[in-house]
């Protein structure tokens, strides 16, 4: 058994995409060993910015000789048969063995030498590498089928056991030399083989494990700020993004001007990092202090003093930039800002965020002017639906004065879209809107309604619950999805480039979170109102542009003055009642697909809770119904009852009822008429005794919100149809009985529809 | 803060460092060519970059180029933004095995010290689409601050690079402040007699700014871009790509002028956008439709 290396070698390969590679690595090589039969034991790979390197253990010298058949036609099959037979395998007549009236193509593969295997395993894997983006370079650059890798590869290590493995990629011969780091020990080093690769560069100051690499540096790092009496802001990404820029990772501690801390501790930290990579620091009473970490790639000869001081310069400057924004930002209160958002496309279909900002400020009123949302949100909606009700912090104020900070809110929310500070730092929207929003005065409600109505941004992201966020985040929401439903912009598969999935969701937790009793029909077609006149202006604009497009093809090209006349034209048949028909229809068609893309988003949403997908659709299946708190509620209700005997008894008796139905081809609406004209049987009878009561009980119920109440009415159906059916022919040879029976089954699968569709429901 | 960068023992001159560089790049088989006599807003717009980078011919060359950016100005305020600087640029046709290597030791040449500095390559893919080129490398820094941008270019004029050529762009500004130890721009020694870079450019930041910001005359801008448009079909028409490439380096200069006027709204930005590259993109299809069928028979195999 002998263990195999392999360390390709190239310029700096970018840190965020060495994970991937080294996964890939790891996949083409396992794959071309399986491919080939080469068994093998461990596989450890490793990445530096500078390297990729694997190492396999425990190869066999050779494969073992492999005897593959395929079976063909038979001999006395038409021709055309073995000629395909032929051409499928390459092979000529006389090649082909017969056994019992069969041909078979009987190939031999001799056993192979690891190592040559190997060899041509390794050219194979690097021209396969799928790199998130590649590049030609060189002299052989000059043809496009050059080698391609994520920069240029310089060299190739490849010993299996102490044997050098003969290979070349890209001009480049496989050898037993590499080189150490780039600084601290750039002459060639030679390795031996598997055993001692770790170790040799070691000594030429490069730490190949990664994992070492970003233990180091987590751990100088955090030693670091506690010499200086802080706390390290520990931060993962930052660790693994600088393990990757570094071959000898040395965490350094400086200082900057304590004067900078006048800018909010976010800003200073996004500074720190996404521009810098720098961890930052905090007191033991966790506020930011003056203090950056960053991670060299030497050690240096005057232990880093030099190095510090650069780096506190670069980061001076670009904190000095950040407060700059900051003053900038706040000399024009935000509602000036604001006035700028006619200038920003929001999209070219949908308007400009102005637009948008005008229609969500309606929104947020309106769902605060329908007491949809209310100063004591979570006792608002609870009626029995949420068996805990989130704690919500009251709004101190009347409805009334609700309503004006849900619009002033909204109003300003993408405001500091347009300032400086968020021009260069795109993340801290919203947040830094809350700043201005402080800054200058307004109620702290409205400045965390700006702050936070972008929330949730993802999985585990805080909910909003305060009554004046709440408000602008949905309607910000709504009107995003309603918007693009409408323009026909939906995400395809894996793109979903408005984020609308993300909209959704966030949109069906805040409801959740807050027991928000909310049609979504009336919002979205409110969207749909305000966007009516910009839509349809945007088509005819279109279809007149194709129209004069297509007469100055004609060679009779209409002077500008025609154009804005014939325009305005068009734009007044726009408003026609047939086109404003054609709108309504189209707003209609998009609600349906929203509505159902609502339905998908809840079951993803709610698969970790537990609530199962088809439980969701057997609720939504029945139609109309569009609040997804109270939805949620008889999906709960349901999956309860389904866990029960009775529940799992009668979805049985349900399937069975419904088996029958459809074999008969028996259609009604639930309303057939049970005539028992004849002597009913006593569980005939029994059934249609539960059934009047049920059925009643059961819609009852469910229009006062009572779902558990419900599904107990259903439960007392399980006993007279399990009875019903060990003792009654449905199929009885008197049509009457037979009609009769069938009839009475329609009803019970209506009543039982009058809870759930329950042929949805899987199991 | 207590800790002061200690300047080197005799660190370079501005001009000092640009000779350090000609020689050092001139001893490595580069032409050593003087500035493109237009205004550009970077190097990478100098004929020996865009259309040298077209094509199988060898090319090797290094320049310093005036580079403008009009929304950069700061009326001589700022100790590092300016819209007039200077762009160090080499470009390596094709690209050389130890590119990296080469380049490392002309930062040696001009006193950068890499055991004593922490010198890095961090992942920085360049585009231009108004050249219609893209290219991958890195910015290099030099104790977190990035003093180069080194790519590999791929594309150029919507062609493939073949072969690819290396560029590298040196910060020269940059640079100097960091081997000098000053912390303003302006206060570089230029040479050793006593010149300082603020007395070279101060004024000229400060007037310049004025004008780019708030004197321009926009009618005439507009119609200055609305001419080179036309001259720069003209050129084509003509069949001369080299002059109609260098109208289109006028209507990107023009359109940058008029940004800094701020009279381009943002939906106009992209219209106008759309047709510097346009102008862009056409003399580098007609730089390669005059040159690719003499290039063939040169290079057997080759193609556009």
């Amino acid at each position: 058994m002998t263990d195999f290396l392999l360390e390709l070698r190239s310029e700096e390969i970018p840190a965020r995409m060495q994970a991937g590679a080294r996964a890939d690595l790891e996949k083409l090589f396992r794959a071309a060993m399986k491919d080939a039969g080469v068994t093998h034991g461990e596989i450890t790979v490793w990445s530096t910015p500078r390297r990729l390197a694997l190492i396999a253990r425990d190869l066999p010298d050779g494969t073992q000789a492999i005897r593959e058949e395929t079976k063909g036609p038979k001999t006395a099959a038409p021709a055309q048969a073995l000629e395909g037979f032929l051409r499928k395998t390459g092979l000529t007549l006389d090649q082909l063995t017969e056994r019992d009236g069969v041909w078979f193509a009987v190939t031999e593969k001799p056993g192979r030498a690891t190592i040559d295997v190997v060899a041509e395993a390794i050219p194979a894997i690097v021209r396969a590498f799928p790199w998130p983006k590649s590049m030609r370079w060189g002299a052989t650059s000059i043809s496009t089928e050059s080698p391609k890798w994520v920069r240029p590869l310089s060299g190739v290590v490849a010993i299996f056991g102490t044997t050098l493995v003969p290979c070349e990629i890209a001009g480049i011969a496989s050898q037993y030399a590499t080189l150490g780091h780039r600084f601290h020990h750039p002459d060639a080093i030679t390795i031996g083989g598997a055993n001692d690769y770790e170790a040799k560069l070691n000594a030429a100051h490069v730490i190949v494990d990664h994992t070492v690499r970003q233990d180091l540096i987590r751990e100088k790092a955090k030693a670091a700020a506690a010499a200086a009496g802080l706390v390290l802001v520990e931060d993962e990404g930052l660790v693994i993004e600088n393990a990757g820029l570094t071959e000898w990772p040395v965490p350094l501690l400086g200082r900057f001007d304590p004067a900078f801390l006048e800018v909010p501790p976010e800003v200073i930290q996004l500074t720190a990092r996404t521009n810098q990579k720098y961890f930052i620091c905090q007191s033991a009473d966790g506020k930011l202090v003056n203090a950056f970490i960053c991670t060299a790639n030497i050690a240096a000869s005057d232990d880093g003093v030099a190095i510090i001081d650069g780096n506190r310069k670069v980061l001076a400057a670009r904190l000095s930039d950040a407060r700059f924004f900051w003053e900038q930002d706040r000399k024009k209160p935000l509602s000036e800002h604001a006035q700028k958002l006619d200038r920003i496309t929001f999209h070219e279909k949908l308007g400009t965020v102005a637009d948008k900002v005008e229609r969500v400020a309606k929104l947020a009123r309106w769902l605060v002017e329908e007491r949809i949302i209310t100063s004591a949100l979570a006792k608002a909606g609870a009626s029995g639906l949420s068996a805990q009700p989130p704690e919500v912090p009251a709004f101190a104020g009347t409805q009334e004065e609700l309503a004006n900070h849900a619009e002033l809110a909204a109003r300003l929310c993408k405001a500091d879209l347009v300032t400086e500070m968020v021009g260069e730092f795109p993340e801290l929207q919203g947040l830094m809107g809350g700043y201005y929003a402080s800054a200058e005065g307004l109620p702290d409600a409205v400045a965390d309604a700006i702050r936070d109505h972008y929330k949730p941004v993802g999985q585990g992201d805080k909910v909003p619950t305060a009554p004046v966020t709440v408000a602008v985040c949905l309607a910000d929401k709504l009107d995003t999805l309603a918007g693009f439903f409408l323009a026909d912009l939906l995400p395809t598969g894996s793109k979903d480039p408005f984020a609308l999935r993300r909209a959704a969701i966030g949109i069906i937790e805040t409801l959740t979170a807050n027991n928000i009793r909310l049609g979504l029909i009336d919002p979205i077609y409110m969207s749909h109102a305000s966007l009516a006149g910009r839509l349809n202006g945007y088509e005819w604009r279109q279809r007149f542009e194709n129209l004069v497009e297509a007469r100055i093809a004609a060679g009779d090209p209409m002077s500008e003055i025609e154009h804005t006349k014939t325009f305005e034209e068009f734009i007044e048949r726009a408003r026609s009642p047939e086109e404003t028909a054609k709108f309504g229809a189209r707003s209609n068609a998009s609600f349906k697909k929203l509505i159902s893309f609502f339905a998908d988003r809840l079951k993803v949403q709610q698969r970790e809770a537990g609530v199962r997908h088809d439980l969701i659709d057997a609720v939504f299946a029945l139609g109309g119904e569009d609040d997804l708190v109270r939805l949620l509620a008889r999906v709960h209700a349901l999956q309860a009852f389904i866990g029960t005997e009775d529940g799992a008894n009668l979805l049985a008796g349900y399937k069975r009822a419904a088996n029958i139905l459809k074999k008969e081809a028996f259609v009604t609406a639930g309303n057939a008429p049970i005539s028992l004209s004849y002597m009913a049987e006593p569980a005939e009878k029994a059934l249609v005794d539960s059934l009047a009561e049920a059925g009643p009980r059961a819609t009852t119920a469910v229009e006062a919100e009572d779902f558990a109440g419900a599904m107990a009415a259903l439960a007392t159906l399980r006993g007279p149809i399990d009875a019903f059916f060990d003792s009654v022919t449905v199929n009885d040879p008197a049509p009457e009985k037979r009609l009769s029976r069938l009839a009475l089954l329609d009803s019970f699968r209506a009543a039982v529809h009058k809870v759930a569709d329950f042929s949805k429901i899987e199991g | 803060m207590s800790s002061v960068t200690p300047a080197p023992a005799n660190p370079l001159s501005f001009q000092d460092m640009i000779l350090t560089l000609h020689a050092f790049w001139s001893r490595h088989g580069c032409l050593i060519l003087q500035p493109y006599d237009m205004r550009m807003g970077a190097g990478t717009f100098h004929t020996a970059t865009t259309l040298r980078a077209l094509g199988p011919e060898p090319w090797n060359a290094a320049f310093v180029q005036p580079s403008r950016r009009p929304t950069d100005g700061r009326y001589g305020e700022n100790p590092n933004r300016l819209q007039h600087y200077y762009q160090y640029q080499v470009i390596l046709k094709p690209s050389p095995a130890n590119l990296q290597e080469l380049y490392l030791q002309s930062l040696a040449a001009i006193g950068v010290d890499p055991l004593l500095h922490d010198i890095r390559f961090v992942e920085d893919d360049w585009e231009s689409p108004t050249l219609g080129a893209w290219g991958l490398g890195w910015e290099v820094w030099c104790d977190g601050m990035e003093v180069t941008q080194f790519t590999y270019f791929q594309q150029m004029g919507g062609f493939d690079c073949k072969p690819v050529a290396g560029e590298l762009t040196y910060g020269l500004e940059r640079l100097a402040m960091y081997i000098q130890g000053v912390d303003s721009v302006y206060d570089l020694a230029f040479n050793d007699q006593g010149v300082s870079y603020g007395d070279v450019f101060l004024e000229n930041e400060r007037q310049m700014s004025k004008w780019n910001f708030e004197v321009a005359d926009t009618d005439s801008l507009f119609e200055g871009f609305r001419r080179a448009e036309a001259e720069c079909r003209n050129a084509l028409a003509a069949n001369v790509p080299i002059a109609a490439y260098e109208q289109a380096i006028e209507a990107s200069h023009l359109f940058n002028l008029l940004q800094a006027r701020g009279v381009i709204s943002v939906q106009e930005r992209a219209s106008y956008m759309g047709r510097v590259r346009d102008l862009a993109r056409g003399s580098c299809e007609a730089y390669m439709a005059k040159n690719a069928e003499a290039w063939a028979a040169k290079f057997p195999g080759w193609s556009a």
